[in-house]
């Protein structure tokens, strides 16, 4: 797939101080079209530091060069609006639509591919449950036909079956889409099953590379500082 | 001489009723982006303003107005530099300038400066205020699409192509304009308050809709603003900052009644 698809984000020799804290050191990566990568690493890692330092919001040295022509879409690990206040996702929707200069048709691709109902579209974003919320936040991700979506743990509050469907729908975007994911997880199952790249942060030197070939029992044990639980169980199960 | 009985008090009541539309509208956002407080504080920079205006003996407008957006931009700076929540920021600087202010106001005109007058308003001043309250209405309107954006997640909005950085500037001044606008009649202890009352308000009715908090929130915002210059006309000795704030914070109070409505889905 390396040679034949275009390379959408190169990261080369990333270093990000925060407070004077250093959060991110020589970090060097490349992302091809189509490509799911999971950012796995510990609590306070810099997960979430690295996605920002790629849209930019943060001060760093070394390079981040996105393809020309990347449209990006976020999914935030949490919103910094109270959720209670009256605004609906088609607030959100409009918002952004007229922002872009989108159409109705465009923001009705994004509703249906998430399959959000007009009843939820015009509902108060309080009363929303968590899964219909993820879902309001893909669907603003979608909109305006993003060619790479970045992920913030986008599964963190939700049960089960919630988590799964939306991985599903990620799985479906990927595929018929060709779109490119960047997903933060803590789920080592997920990232075994969807994941076709895996970026290791945290102690000692990033790893990057197809999972089977970084999650190695040692590499995951040094990442967490303990040994993987479900290691063998997964490897067993998909024959790795 | 009361309020309502002076030759140019139509200017003064339709421009309180104006500024009052821009106030709901900046603090209907400013409770979106939580930082409704900041209303209350950033009315305070106006004081070293005042002071000096008092003592140099010119107008306390220009004066109010130096000092407001030299520490609104000052904010700004520092939010952007040391990364601290914009009410951190807000809070060391109301701090200082109160202190300033309140040392070199000569005491004779601090109270006015702090709870507003009855002022007369001639044409041109009227021409002014009426023209900075379009120009924030229509910023508002203009911005409206980048401000919920922003404020609902500053990832989101940086991701589809937004300048956080420049909203957040753009907004923090017009927050003080109209502060500004506010602070003749209200002064500056209180010109925030009709940015953080409506607001509250509007929030206590609107249900779903982004939309109708707007017009809920200025629409109580000129109701506390006409009724309570009705208020003053009958009780001068309250002035108009006071009289206002009381009604607005009677209609909160109103609010409160409200059941809070939740949309099934």
């Amino acid at each position: 797939m390396h040679e034949l698809a275009k390379t959408i984000l190169s990261v080369k020799d990333l270093t990000v101080n925060l407070d004077g804290r250093g959060i991110i050191s020589g970090l060097s990566f490349e992302l091809h079209e189509g490509e799911m990568l999971a950012i796995i690493g510990p609590n306070g890692a810099g997960k979430t530091v690295l996605l920002r330092t790629l849209l930019h919001m943060l001060p760093y040295q070394g390079e981040i060069r996105w393809m020309e022509g990347a449209r990006i879409g976020y999914v935030p690990q949490r919103v910094a609006a109270d959720r209670q206040l009256p605004l609906s996702a088609n607030d959100l929707l409009n918002a952004k639509a007229r922002f872009l200069k989108l159409s109705e048709a465009d923001i009705g691709r994004a509703t249906s591919l998430t399959n959000l109902t007009p009843e939820l579209l015009n509902a108060n974003m309080g009363v929303l449950s968590g899964g219909q919320f993820q879902k309001v936040l893909i669907a603003v991700a979608l909109l305006g036909q993003p060619n790479v979506i970045l992920f913030d743990e986008p599964t963190a509050s939700l049960d089960e079956l919630t988590e799964e469907r939306v991985y599903e729908l990620l799985h479906r975007l990927k595929e018929e889409s060709g779109i490119t994911v960047v997903l933060v997880s803590h789920d080592l199952s997920v990232v075994y099953r969807y994941a076709t790249m895996v970026l290791c942060i945290g102690k000692g030197k990033p790893c990057f590379g197809p999972p089977k070939e970084v999650l190695t029992p040692e590499a995951l044990e040094a990442l967490y500082s303990a040994p993987p639980k479900y290691y063998q169980h997964l490897a067993d199960h998909h024959g790795l | 001489m009361s309020w309502l009985t002076h030759t140019s008090a139509g200017y003064s009541i339709a421009l309180a009723l104006l500024f009052a539309v821009a106030a709901g509208l900046v603090g209907s956002f400013g409770l979106m982006k939580r930082m409704l407080l900041a209303g209350d504080v950033v009315s305070h920079l106006a004081l070293p303003g005042f002071g000096l205006a008092f003592l140099l003996k010119i107008n306390p407008l220009i004066g109010a107005a130096t000092t407001l957006f030299l520490g609104t931009l000052l904010i700004w700076q520092l939010q952007k530099k040391t990364g601290l929540a914009t009410e951190n920021v807000i809070g060391v600087v109301f701090a200082a300038a109160l202190g300033i202010g309140a040392a070199i106001t000569p005491s004779d005109d601090l109270i006015e400066a702090l709870f507003g007058k009855n002022h007369a308003t001639s044409l041109f001043g009227f021409l002014l205020g009426a023209l900075a309250v379009v120009f924030i209405i229509a910023s508002i309107w203009k911005l409206r699409d980048r401000l919920v954006l922003t404020l609902f997640s500053p990832e989101v909005a940086t991701a589809t192509g937004v300048n956080v950085n420049r909203v957040n500037l753009y907004f923090l001044l017009l927050f003080s304009l109209t502060i500004l606008v506010g602070l003749r009649f209200m002064g500056a202890l209180l010109a925030g308050s009709l940015i953080i009352l409506p607001a509250a308000i509007g929030r206590r009715l609107a249900n779903n809709k982004m939309s109708h908090f707007l017009i809920a929130s200025s629409v109580a915002s000129a109701i506390s603003v006409g009724i309570g210059l009705l208020l003053n006309a009958v009780v001068p000795k309250f002035g108009p900052g006071p009289s206002i704030v009381m009604i607005a914070a009677l209609l909160f109070g109103i609010s409160l009644s409200k059941g809070v409505r939740r949309v099934g889905v």
